[in-house]
């Protein structure tokens, strides 16, 4: 048995409510959201997992129950191997999950973007505020309804607006999104070229 | 004076110590060989834009190398990389801090029109936000074809009635 996966085991008789979860690559485990900081520092502090690697979120769609699921990828730099945990949100409009910024200081930019992205709330972060998109942007952009081109927004700077009326716009996409055709084939058919080539910008998408 | 353009013409013989011109001719002769570029380099066409600087390309050749890192001091903006909405405000404060007269190069596909960044964040164009003079096509484009922008703006520079605008201004 790999140490990831005796990690996993020796947890699971300590948490019972931990349940295994499938996965294609690293052992991997549901965890539910009261246990969560239980969990991640009994394998910080007993199993050797002093690494954050990552911190995610994966949005379910509308509809779906629980919608948003937080995912951390932690790793053991004594006895190498990852582990992944998923943690279910409370709540599918307003989600929110424990904050895990006392346990590894790495969580705060990785929670502020998937705060940023999701609208995730991460209760007990010490500055939960967004990190790609601007103070006041009123979208969260990874989530399933949002569209890729965006949305029309108005940009913060009201001096810079007024000078120059600019503001965030969908953007115009053309017959995209843009993408290489997968399959073997010669390096000029294999540009990136837009999905629907009926329309672009000089010429209206037919009806 | 050994110059390309018959604006001046001088002969010691007949006019001593004094050259006859325009104005206009002196100013924008001025202004197009010591361009200072404000260099803002948002992504990987800034990586061009610094091997426009170095040796091999040598922008030094069009007076263009002195690159400010103070808007105060640069007369043209070169707009290489991506503009985010988050940066388009912060690009605009700095164009508005350049002292006149000043100019834009929009470097690259993505300073153009957005690029391949059909996104959520991304400005799709630098022109919506500043006044743009030159863009330069290419992801990135090459050095050459940005000294080429550097050569059309000085091209354009010295159409500019500089001498009129002075007095109006
Ligand atoms: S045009 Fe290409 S090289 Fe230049 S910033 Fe955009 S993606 Fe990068």
């Amino acid at each position: 048995m790999s140490a990831p996966a005796a990690a996993l085991t020796a947890l699971r008789e300590k948490f019972p409510r931990v349940t295994e979860r499938a996965s294609a690559d690293h052992p991997a485990a549901d965890v539910p959201a009261e246990e969560l900081l239980a969990v991640l520092r009994c394998l910080r502090d007993e199993h050797g997992y002093d690494l954050l690697a990552d911190l995610t979120a994966v949005d379910w769609a509308e509809g779906a129950s629980p919608r948003f699921t937080v995912i951390y990828h932690l790793l053991s730099t004594a006895t190498p191997g990852y582990l992944r945990l998923a943690t279910a949100c409370a709540g599918d409009t307003e989600p929110a999950a424990p904050s895990v910024t006392g346990l590894w200081p790495a969580a705060n930019w990785h929670e502020r973007e998937a705060y940023d992205m999701f609208g995730i709330r991460f209760t007990g972060h010490p500055d939960l505020r967004r990190i790609l998109m601007w103070d006041g942007y009123p979208h969260h952009p990874l989530r399933k309804e949002f569209p890729l081109a965006g949305v029309e927004t108005p940009l913060p700077d009201p001096e810079i607006v007024a000078e120059t009326g600019a503001k965030a716009i969908a953007a115009p996409m053309a017959g995209g999104p843009f993408v290489a055709s997968p399959g073997e084939m010669k390096m000029t058919e294999a540009e990136p070229r837009a999905k629907d080539e009926s329309w672009n910008e000089a010429k209206d998408k037919p009806e | 004076m050994v110059t390309a353009n018959n604006e001046l013409a001088y002969n010691s013989k007949i006019e001593g110590d004094v050259i006859v011109t325009r104005a206009d001719a002196v100013i924008n002769w001025i202004r197009t060989n010591s361009m200072w570029p404000m260099p803002m380099g948002l992504a990987c066409c800034a990586i061009e834009l610094m091997a426009t600087a170095s040796s091999r390309f040598d922008i030094a050749r069009f007076g263009a190398e002195v690159m400010r890192f103070s808007p105060r001091q640069s007369d043209c903006m070169i707009v290489a990389g991506t503009v985010t909405y988050k940066m388009a405000t912060a690009v605009r404060r700095i164009y508005d801090q350049m002292a006149e007269p000043k100019w834009v190069i929009a470097m690259g596909a993505c300073a153009s029109s957005g690029g391949m960044y059909r996104s959520y964040a991304t400005l799709q164009g630098v022109d919506r936000i500043v006044p743009v003079d030159v863009y330069v096509s290419g992801c990135p484009p090459r050095p050459e074809a940005l000294l080429d922008a550097l050569m059309r703006l000085q091209t354009k520079v010295k159409r500019e009635r500089s001498a009129e605008k002075l007095l109006s201004a």
